[in-house]
């Protein structure tokens, strides 16, 4: 019998039309997970961004309020780009930042994109706020910030009415502040990124604002301390968020690559487009709340 | 052209290898390292090998430097005796002292001298402080929020201060002010690598800063670098990335011990009145809000960069004290 003189070639299993990927064992993953934090072996970025802890723990415990409490709904999201950067602008309500918690899931989840917010820097003067914020890759609110997370193509997030929007009463919900000094506008145009005007309607009706205890919140140095029907009243079953309907509308971006980097430093430009982004953004809103119906359906 | 150098602090492990480097260096006829002590012994005290660095021991702060500059027409200037930390016995005062009197009588010295053409400066990135209202990563240009107001990084500021002064009085001098990020790696003993030896390390609460390293390997061909090229200019010098606090401890296999801001001051106050490290409110400050700095700039003017990152110059270190991770294989 004549046998061919070669080795038999090995066709690895992995190639067969019906091998799938063995599942990998959830037990295995979650304990190759611990012993990763335990002994440090993990990467964060010159910001502290720490994608691992964010994904597996921080949004881990958003996700049910994402999905089952809110029952947070997204809205063209196609307008969101996939990989380049780019400079989310929304508005900002709640009493309560959860609005910024919510975006962020929706961004990280639905377009698979992790948020980079801008925030105030009161929150990174707090002790566990502050660490937590950067791990969850959020940084100071600052023009050399911003530029830096653009330049390298990531994903930005600010909202410009700041503690004005935030913590406005329950009487003004879904009417917007003013857009601070528009430095968000200036970072766009440098970067050359395009701006995503964003609404998001539902964050007004989790605490209702009825009242403000101003000379309190003063004495401990924060912009407001809020009264609420059930806060302070019911103590902490009071910061139990209502649980309103969300929705949140990504628009059409508005292009700066067309101007100048140097534009950034011609402050009419830069307002007239702070001011343009705005009412997108309210016109947005107004459509969208009509849209949502009810905050807490189907009743009320 | 021959070339003659000084090099300040090389009775300190750092200044020693930059000495012993130049030394080795065929382009250079003569290096002259000085320092207020002498080297520590090769044999007993683990001193580095100056190879044929001629020692010369002279105080940073008399008018000696002057002499020896004049009288060994040295054309260029290594300065990198910047003491971080407050010698047990001689204490804060002494050491501003030597900081930045020494930096000023060996600026002004090289102010005089026509025959320096190049002096390099060894600063740190302490200088942009910790804050939580700065940006989260400092490149040079970026003015702090808030200065450092104490010790070492005060010293360092200062220094700088003189060395821009000097630069604008000296244009025909190239001048280069390194900020190095803190050094790290088998050699280095610093109130850092010291404070990650510890069976129990206090962190503060409710805050876990960014910290940077530079591999001593690379602080090193940095100064090399710079002290036989021109390279005008402030130039930040870090590993890339960043480590966490936590990371770093977690790394190290040690047990943190998180304390309220007030207790870790206290204690911080009271270990340095016992001697045992070297504590100051910038270190607080540290260990609150961390610090990040963007050594792009060096890269880009060197076309050289660090080959260890933060991360590897942290294992590299931890591997030389044999440092390893709660049930762990050493990194």
């Amino acid at each position: 019998m004549n046998v061919p003189d070669r080795e038999a070639r090995v066709i690895p299993i992995t190639d067969a039309p019906s091998y799938d990927e063995p599942a990998p064992d959830p037990l295995a993953e979650a304990l190759a997970f611990v012993r990763r934090r335990i002994t440090g072996d993990y990467e964060v970025d010159e910001f502290g961004y720490d994608p691992e802890l964010t994904d597996k723990v921080m949004l881990e415990l958003l996700r049910p309020l994402y999905h089952h409490w809110f029952r947070v709904e997204t809205v063209e999201l196609k307008n969101v780009p996939h990989d380049s950067g780019a400079l989310v602008v929304a508005n900002h309500s709640g009493t309560l930042p959860l609005d910024a918690l919510m975006l962020q899931v929706a961004l990280h989840d639905e377009a698979d994109r992790p948020l980079r917010l801008l925030g105030a820097d009161l929150v990174y003067q707090l002790p566990v706020l502050g660490h937590l914020a950067r791990k969850t890759g959020h940084t100071l609110a600052c023009p050399e910030d911003a530029d830096r997370l653009l330049r390298k193509g990531e994903l930005v997030g600010v909202f410009p009415e700041g503690f004005k929007g935030v913590g406005k009463p329950f009487s003004e919900r879904y009417k917007l502040q003013r857009f601070g000094r528009g430095g968000f506008v200036a970072s766009a145009i440098r970067a050359g990124v395009p701006i995503v005007p964003t609404a998001i309607v539902g964050a007004e009706e989790i605490y209702p604002k009825i009242g403000d205890l101003a000379s309190l919140a003063r004495l401990l140095g924060l912009p407001y301390l809020p009264i609420t029907p059930f806060f302070p009243l019911l103590g902490p079953l009071g910061l139990v968020p209502l649980p309103s309907k969300w929705m949140i509308e990504f628009g059409e971006p508005v292009h700066t690559d067309a101007y100048d980097p140097s534009d950034a430093d011609d402050p009419m430009l830069v307002f007239e487009l702070t001011d343009h982004v705005r009412e997108l953004v309210q016109q947005m809103l107004n459509e969208l709340r009509l849209r949502r119906g009810h905050a807490f359906p189907p009743f009320l | 052209m021959t070339h003659t150098v000084l090099v300040t602090g090389v009775s300190r492990p750092i200044g020693a290898r930059v000495a012993s480097v130049l030394a080795a260096d065929p382009g250079i006829s003569r290096v002259i390292g000085v320092d207020t002590v002498p080297p520590p012994s090769l044999t007993r005290e683990g001193g580095v090998s100056l190879g044929r660095t001629e020692f010369v021991r002279v105080d940073l702060r008399s008018p000696d430097i002057a002499r020896v500059i004049a009288d060994a027409d040295i054309d260029t200037v290594v300065h990198m005796s910047l003491v971080s930390a407050p010698s047990r016995n001689a204490g804060r005062a002494l050491m501003k002292e030597h900081n930045v009197i020494g930096a000023m009588q060996l600026l002004g010295a090289c102010q005089r001298s026509a025959t320096v053409r190049r002096v390099v400066v060894r600063s740190t990135t302490a200088v942009y402080g910790s804050s939580p209202k700065d940006p989260a990563v400092f490149t040079e240009d970026l003015e702090p929020h808030d200065g450092p107001v104490h010790g070492y990084a005060k010293d360092a500021a200062e220094v700088e201060a003189y060395v821009r002064g000097f630069a604008r009085r000296r244009p025909d001098v190239t001048v280069t002010l390194l900020r190095f990020a803190n050094f790290m790696g088998p050699g280095v003993d610093s109130p850092l690598t010291r404070y990650f030896t510890q069976p129990v390390v206090p962190t503060v609460f409710g805050f876990d800063p960014r910290l940077q390293f530079v591999h001593e390997d690379d602080a090193v061909e940095v100064l090399r670098r710079t002290a036989t090229e021109d390279h005008p200019g402030t130039f930040n010098v870090a590993g890339a990335g960043v480590l966490l606090l936590s990371q770093c401890v977690r790394r190290a296999g040690r047990m943190p011990l998180p304390l309220p801001s007030p207790a870790f001051r206290m204690l911080g106050n009271t270990v340095r009145r016992m001697g045992l490290v070297d504590y100051s409110p910038e270190q607080l400050r540290l260990m609150s809000y961390g610090r990040a700095v963007d050594a792009g700039r060096l890269e880009a003017e060197l076309g050289w960069r660090p080959k260890f990152t933060t991360g590897a110059a942290f294992d590299d270190y931890l591997r030389s004290r044999e440092l390893r991770p709660f049930g762990g294989v050493p990194r």
